[in-house]
Formats: C-alpha cells, sequence, structure tokens
C-alpha cells in the first residue's frame, strides 16, 4: 500500500516538478509571483489535444505505451505553442506593467491573466473533461506491491531527461549562464551587456515548455480539464518554496515532496484534499525555514 | 554606554564584521571610518537589530540587546538613521516625525474608540514636540511637504529628526554628510554637535574628513571587517595604517 | 414594485455588498501594503459562518439557528480567525508569500466547502439562509434589506476611516512606505501588519455574511476567485489607499461588469454567451491595466496625506 502511494507519488511528483521548475524560473529572472503559470500547464495539455486529435487517424504505439509517434509530435507541438503563449502574454500584459511604478502590479496582472486564460479554455474547448486516448492501460508489478502504467514509467523518465538536460542548459551553454546572472542581478547582467529582453524571452520559452511537457504528462495519466493548471497551481507553488525559491533543483525536490506528500496523505484523509495537503507543507515550511531546503537566504 | 564584544557577522564565507569590539562612552561622539566596503554599515546593522548577529555581544548601558529585533532595540534607546534616507515618502514631514514619537497610546486600534480624548491631548503633544523638532532643524517651511520631494540633505534632517522624537540616548548615524550640499552640511554639523552638548551620546560613520576631524573623539578605523585601530583623530590622521588601509581598499 | 425599480436595488445591494469587501481590501493593500489575492476565501467564511450560524436546525441542515446579529457577528471572529491563521506564518517574509498563502486558503476553504457536506452542504451548498429585517416595510421587494446593507456600509467606513487616520492608521503607512525604517523607529512591523490583515479580513467576512443572507442559497460555486479579481479592480480603480475610492470604485466596476454581461446576452449569439465571463475580465482587464499604467493612483487615490488635516498644525511659523 505504501509503496503504491510512494510510486504515485514520485508520478505526481514528476509533474508537479516540471510546472513548478518555470515558475521558480520567472520568480527569480523576472522577479514576480506568476498565478498564471498553471494554465500555461492547461494550454499545454490543450494545445497537444489539437496533435492527437488530427493523428486520430494514425495507428502508431511505442512498445507497451499507450501512444506512438502522434504524441511526441503533440508534445512538441505544445511546447511550441504553449512558449508562444507565455511570451504573447507577456509581450501583452506584463512588458507594459514592468514600468509601472506599482511593484505588485504584476502579480495582480498574472492573477487577472490566469483568470481570463482559464475562461478562454472553457469558451475554446468546453468545460467537460477530455483523454489523449481511451485505451486502458494495463499496469504492470515492478516491485511486490507497487504496479505502474509503461506511460507513467515514461513520464518519470522523461521528467528525468528534462532535468538533467537543463542543468547542462544552465550551467554548459552561454545563454544559460546569462539567465542565471541576471537571476542574481538583473541590473548588472544589463551593464555587462546581457540581451535581458532575449533572456526573459528565453524564460518564458523554457518555463513554457516545461510547463507545457508537465500539462500533457498529466493530462496523459489524471484527464484533461480546464482547471486542472488552477488545481495544481498550489501544489507548483509549494514545490517552488518548499526548495526554494530560485532554485532549479529545490523545485524539483520540492515537486517530488509534494507529491509524495499528496499521495500519502490518502492515508489519514479523503483524497479529494490532496491541494489542502501542498499548502499545509507550505505553511509549515515558511514557519520554519522560510528559505526552503536548498535555497539560500537573500542578503 | 555602547559596548560591543567580539561581534561576527558573516555572509557565507565572507565576514563583513570580524570580531569587532569597541565601546562608545557616554557623551562623546565617536566616529566610524574606513574604506568602502570595510563593513562599517553593516557594524551599524547588527547593532541596531537588522542582522541577527553570528557571535558577540552588544550592551547598551547595563542592558544586552544583541539579538533583539530592531524595534525592541529602538525602544531601549538607540536610534538609527540610514546611509541612503529611507524617509516614508507618501507622508508629509510633520507625519514623519509625529509616526517616531514612542509610547503612542493611538497606536493601539481600539483606542480610537475608547481612549479618544487621551489620544488627542497627546497627538497634540507629540505635535507640538514635532513642531519643536523641526525648528531646531530648520524643517519647519516644509512640514507639509511630502518626504518624496525634499532634496536628499533634507530627507537626512528629517531622519535626524525622527530619531530625536524619541529622546534617545545614543544615535547611530551613517553617513549624515553623504550627498549633502556644503551649507547644509555645516547645519548638520552644527546641529549634531548642539544636540551632543545637551547629553546624547552620537556613533557616527561618515567619508568626510573634516567632517569627522571636527567632531569626533575618538575615531574608529575599520578595514575589510576588522576594527583597525582607535583614538583621537589627529592619531588616527596621521597612522601610517590607516593610509595603507584607504589605499588598498580601492582597486588599484 | 416595478422590474426596473427592483432591479436597481438588486444592482445597489449587490455593489454595497462588495464595497464592504473592498474596504476591507482597502485597509490591507492601500493602507498597509498587504497582498491579499484571497479574497474570495474571507468572504465565503464569512458567507458559511453566518449561514451555519443562523440557519434553523429545523430545515435538516446543520444549523445552530441563532439570532442573525449574532451569526453576523460571528462571521467575522471567523473570518478573523482565518486570517490570524494566514497571517502568523507569513507576515515577516516576502509580500508574494503573503499572497501565495492567502490564494492557499482561498482554494482550501473551497475544498472544505465542497467536501464536508456535514457542515457546508457540500456541493448542494446550504439554503434557507435567514436574512435580518426581510419582513419590514411591508415586504418593500428588498428595500429594507438594502437599507440594513447600506447601513453596515456606513458603519464600517466610519470605523476604518476612524482607525485609518488615527496613529494606528499612521504607522501602517509608515510600514508600508518603508518597514525598515519603521522597525527601526520602534514599530513591530509584524503586529501592525497582522492587525491590518484581521480586521480587514473581517471586513470581507462581513460581506461574505451579507452576501448569504441577500442570496439566501449559498454552495462553493459562489466563491471562485473571479470575487478576488473584481474586488481588487474596484479597489485600484477606485484609488487604493482611499475608502472613499474603494466605495466609487466599487459601483463603477459592478456597473460595467453587470452592463457588460448585459450587452454580451443581447449581442452574442448564445453559443458564445456561454462564458461571458471572459469577455468581461478582458475588458475589466484593460481598464485596470490602462489605471495602473496612467493613473496609478485610481479615481480618487492617495492624494490626502495619512492624517487628516485637522490633526496638523497652522502655518504659523512659516
Amino acid at each position: 500500500m505504501i509503496g503504491q502511494l510512494l510510486a504515485n507519488g514520485i508520478i505526481l511528483g514528476a509533474t508537479i516538478a516540471l510546472g513548478a521548475i518555470g515558475l521558480t524560473m520567472t520568480y527569480n529572472i523576472l522577479d514576480f509571483a506568476n498565478f498564471a503559470q498553471g494554465e500555461l500547464l492547461t494550454f499545454g495539455a490543450y494545445f497537444a489535444l489539437i496533435a492527437v486529435s488530427a493523428f486520430a487517424g494514425v495507428h502508431s504505439t511505442f512498445g507497451a505505451l499507450s501512444f506512438g509517434w502522434p504524441m511526441v509530435v503533440a508534445l512538441l507541438l505544445a511546447a511550441a505553442l504553449t512558449s508562444l503563449l507565455a511570451i504573447l502574454v507577456d509581450w501583452l500584459v506584463f512588458r507594459p506593467l514592468r514600468r509601472s511604478s506599482i511593484q505588485v502590479a504584476l502579480v495582480i496582472a498574472s492573477f487577472g491573466a490566469s483568470l481570463l486564460l482559464r475562461h478562454l479554455v472553457v469558451l475554446i474547448w468546453g468545460p467537460q473533461p477530455a483523454y489523449y486516448t481511451t485505451n486502458i492501460q494495463i499496469s504492470t508489478q515492478i516491485l511486490p506491491g507497487v504496479r505502474v502504467t509503461p506511460d507513467q514509467i515514461f513520464l518519470v523518465a522523461l521528467t528525468a531527461l528534462l532535468v538533467v538536460g537543463l542543468h547542462f542548459f544552465l550551467s554548459r551553454t552561454k545563454l544559460g549562464k546569462a539567465m542565471r546572472a541576471t537571476a542574481d542581478d538583473p541590473q548588472l547582467a544589463q551593464v555587462t551587456g546581457i540581451d535581458v529582453a532575449r533572456v526573459v524571452r528565453w524564460t518564458w520559452i523554457v518555463g513554457g515548455s516545461l510547463a507545457a511537457v508537465a500539462g500533457v504528462l498529466y493530462g496523459m495519466t489524471v484527464q484533461i480539464l480546464p482547471e486542472m493548471g488552477f488545481n495544481l497551481i498550489l501544489p507548483l507553488f509549494a514545490a517552488a518554496i518548499l526548495g526554494g525559491v530560485g532554485s532549479v533543483y529545490g523545485a524539483v525536490l520540492g515537486g517530488l515532496v509534494i507529491g509524495i506528500a499528496e499521495n500519502l496523505s490518502v492515508l489519514f484523509l479523503t483524497p479529494t484534499y490532496k491541494p489542502a495537503i501542498a499548502f499545509l507543507l507550505m505553511i509549515a515550511v515558511l514557519l520554519v525555514r522560510p528559505t526552503g531546503i536548498l535555497g539560500k537566504p537573500k542578503l | 554606554m555602547l559596548e560591543v564584544r567580539h561581534l561576527v557577522k558573516h555572509f557565507g564565507g565572507l565576514y563583513a564584521v570580524d570580531d569587532v569590539s569597541f565601546t562608545v562612552k557616554t557623551g562623546t561622539i565617536t566616529g566610524l571610518i574606513g574604506p568602502n566596503g570595510a563593513g562599517k554599515t553593516t557594524l551599524f546593522h547588527t547593532i541596531a537589530g537588522g542582522y541577527r548577529p553570528d557571535r558577540g555581544e552588544v550592551f547598551l548601558g547595563p542592558k544586552r540587546i544583541s539579538g533583539l529585533p530592531p524595534h525592541r532595540i529602538f525602544q531601549l534607546g538607540l536610534v538609527r538613521t540610514f546611509q541612503i534616507p529611507k524617509p516614508f515618502r507618501e507622508m508629509t514631514v510633520l507625519e514623519n516625525l509625529m509616526v517616531a514619537a514612542p509610547g503612542q497610546l493611538g497606536e493601539r486600534f481600539w483606542s480610537a474608540w475608547v481612549a479618544g480624548r487621551r489620544v488627542r491631548r497627546q497627538e497634540r503633544e507629540i505635535r507640538e514636540r514635532a513642531v519643536q523638532v523641526m525648528e531646531f532643524l530648520n524643517l519647519g517651511r516644509v512640514a507639509q511637504e511630502l518626504a518624496k520631494n525634499l532634496s536628499g540633505g533634507q530627507q537626512k534632517l528629517v531622519e535626524i529628526g525622527r530619531a530625536l522624537m524619541s529622546d534617545p540616548q545614543c544615535i547611530l548615524l551613517d553617513e549624515p554628510g553623504a550627498g549633502v550640499n556644503p551649507s547644509l552640511l555645516v547645519e548638520i554639523v552644527d546641529r549634531i554637535a548642539e544636540l551632543n552638548s545637551r547629553g546624547i551620546t552620537f556613533l557616527l560613520i561618515e567619508h568626510n574628513m573634516d567632517v569627522v576631524m571636527n567632531l569626533c573623539d575618538p575615531v574608529l578605523v575599520m578595514a575589510q571587517g576588522r576594527l583597525l585601530l582607535e583614538g583621537p583623530p589627529d592619531l588616527v590622521r596621521s597612522d601610517s595604517r590607516v593610509l595603507d588601509a584607504y589605499l588598498g581598499g580601492t582597486p588599484a | 414594485m416595478s422590474g426596473v425599480l427592483s432591479y436597481l436595488v438588486f444592482f445597489l445591494t449587490t455593489a454595497a455588498i462588495y464595497s464592504i469587501a473592498s474596504l476591507g481590501l482597502n485597509l490591507q493593500w492601500g493602507r498597509t501594503g498587504l497582498f491579499n489575492i484571497g479574497v474570495s476565501g474571507f468572504f465565503a467564511v464569512g458567507a458559511y459562518a453566518y449561514a451555519i450560524l443562523t440557519i434553523s436546525p429545523l430545515t435538516g441542515q446543520p444549523g445552530l439557528g441563532w439570532p442573525v446579529l449574532a451569526g453576523l457577528l460571528g462571521a467575522m471572529v471567523a473570518a478573523g480567525l482565518f486570517a490570524l491563521l494566514v497571517g502568523i506564518p507569513t507576515l515577516r517574509l516576502r509580500d508574494d508569500y503573503l499572497a501565495i498563502a492567502t490564494i492557499g486558503i482561498a482554494i482550501t476553504v473551497q475544498l472544505i466547502a465542497t467536501n464536508e457536506p456535514e457542515l457546508t452542504g457540500g456541493t448542494n451548498g446550504l439554503f434557507a439562509i435567514p436574512q435580518p429585517v426581510a419582513g419590514w416595510l411591508h415586504g418593500s421587494g428588498g428595500v429594507a434589506f438594502l437599507i440594513l446593507v447600506l447601513i453596515c456600509v456606513a458603519l464600517v467606513y466610519l470605523a476604518l476611516e476612524r482607525m485609518i487616520h488615527s496613529p494606528w492608521g499612521r504607522v501602517l503607512v509608515a510600514i508600508r512606505e518603508d518597514e525598515t525604517a519603521a522597525s527601526s523607529l520602534g514599530k513591530s512591523a509584524f503586529s501592525f501588519r497582522l492587525q491590518s490583515l484581521v480586521i480587514g479580513s473581517m471586513a470581507m467576512g462581513l460581506s461574505g455574511a451579507l452576501y448569504a443572507a441577500f442570496i439566501k442559497f449559498i454552495s462553493p460555486q459562489d466563491f471562485l476567485p473571479i470575487f478576488t479579481f473584481q474586488v481588487w479592480a474596484m479597489l485600484i480603480l477606485g484609488g487604493s489607499g482611499s475608502s472613499a475610492g474603494a466605495l466609487l470604485g466599487s459601483l463603477v466596476v459592478w456597473a460595467i461588469w453587470t452592463l457588460s454581461g448585459g450587452l454580451i446576452q443581447a449581442a452574442l449569439p448564445a453559443k458564445l454567451q456561454v462564458d461571458s465571463g471572459a469577455i468581461q475580465i478582458i475588458l475589466i482587464g484593460l481598464l485596470l491595466m490602462l489605471v495602473i499604467l496612467f493613473r496609478p493612483s485610481g479615481l480618487l487615490g492617495r492624494k490626502r496625506p495619512a492624517v487628516h488635516r485637522s490633526t496638523v498644525p497652522s502655518k504659523e511659523q512659516a
């Protein structure tokens, strides 16, 4: 029982981690809490749905997985379109407000943008839940008492791959280093000749793409729903705070902790309270160690 | 008056304040000089409670104040000003001063109902006191001006004014002369001397050597987080180690 | 009573109920700089507390059957307690943490409302919520209740104004302007912020209670985040920092919201009407952006000093 809950927790945690990375990056580089991050997940899931439906006639599956080439195309398309959407929202809403003297205008705006995007999803795709496939997958036993579906294994592996890739991107490439420098000190970055506009754009591309993948994975293993992103916003923030705001690895760790804690909570509570568990954990962390597990205190 | 014992404040591996000990004697104007990055402002911030010291102790008179939050330290009679002035920008000069008065009954949200008359009487007293302080600092003309509209020098005066509202025993001044035009600087120096003669002890950071030489005795010299030496201004001025510290503190 | 008139009564009652929440937000954000984006949560706590306290147990619902006045007070206390719960862990930290925690409490409250039918009626909600002064003025179609709500608005307005313009309110502004300087002058920023958060949330709780009494039926669907957005829009448009601005903003924003909703119904094909919310949000959102960019102080912004002119000395010393 516990083993199964742990496995479920890691699967959910991987999804949360991907979404939280984008959140923690925008928080760090653009310096505001983006409440519309959850909607990027939602749009990612729906963009992929477009591609999947377009390929509805193609029968391709990889081994035991429930999907084949169409899903790969869908993932790439979702990442690209979600990045575009993020850049568009930034351009229409956040960029003009960065000049404002009201320091939290951005946060209010992101809250409004999140509402708006959620309503747009309902307007375009309707309020009913959707699925990528109606096939039912057989889960296999990987450890005594732990059953997972091949899709779920794929999900965890893909997340791990993306995190490793992101690590190399941030530590080895010039652009990645510029992003880290901007996060540390935006003014200094500008003075030293870093193209801040480009960094901002790439922050949205990386954050948006990861959010899209997270959304697709969530849609694959749970369901696609207009409120899915909003329902995940609390776990996303909890993960980012738990790991230490600004820390990519912290977000991953935080995501796993939140995912596992939410699943273990069904031992004591009805499953509908899962988001509240994220909230309680977050409050506990803020009380004990507000800089998070991997965060360093700001001077 | 103020005693600092083996104070340490570090940020990761950077020891901004490294085992600093000194005493500010009652009734003095003690100067604190040193090159940029010597840790002077961090020292101030740590003494006043803005940072929690990693080691060491601070005493105000007989009372240990290290580890207390800033508002408690203020209530014990130690006030500070800031290197870059921090006026309450959207409040008038008068309000900036009035808000700083300690022990206000009206600061309990319920007293607007249960003690209206006493609050109003106290408000009158505080206002009179603020008007006196403004006159002393020559701020009377701008009493109704929003603090954000004042010049940098006037904002420094507002900070000193706020500090005076509480009848403090000891004031920490962080660069009262920085960014102040020369005529206003003369006035500020004059006011500090006047306040000192009325019994307030000062510890002040300053880069303007004229101010330090005129006003301060003794003078403490800090470099790279440590206290280099302490002595009367003439001695400090002629000490070669001080010159070295300044030269070494600037990039070649 | 004619349709137009009864609609006007309905409109004004709703706007007035909103304005109480907006007055509370003005204390929190406008005066203290507290970033509460869980307004709908405190509103919901007030509404449910009022409903649970006042509903008659004879209806077969969870209810204590207390008098309505006790229900209103209980709603304020309940909302205040939730504010304490959120404020204590977050008010020492950066502003955004309060924002995240308040939206967290809003979501959690909604989860509880949905999942505890024994307490809240679950998704079916609670009905037969008692309304004060219901039979007065010969069943005037809600005019009596409107008058009661307006009296509540006036009381909250006067109480908050009195506190805002007291030395207490002056400290709040000082903390909003510069927390470091305020604590170096002996003010415990945490304590004052907590007081402001709790008192503002109590106003939101009262607002929720009046809403429950007005509609007489509540369910989790009444307390969506869009409510928080509306209240913020009202405050920013009216003028953050000004209680009068909060009142005016409530009227204006609610009028725009209602009118645009009506226009959409009249103009758009039925298929698109399913979600007129998106268009209304775009409209209000655009308006908000324009206000933030070009008139950050709103219609009646912070032009007055923090303390009333009457406490300021005459210009004799000039």
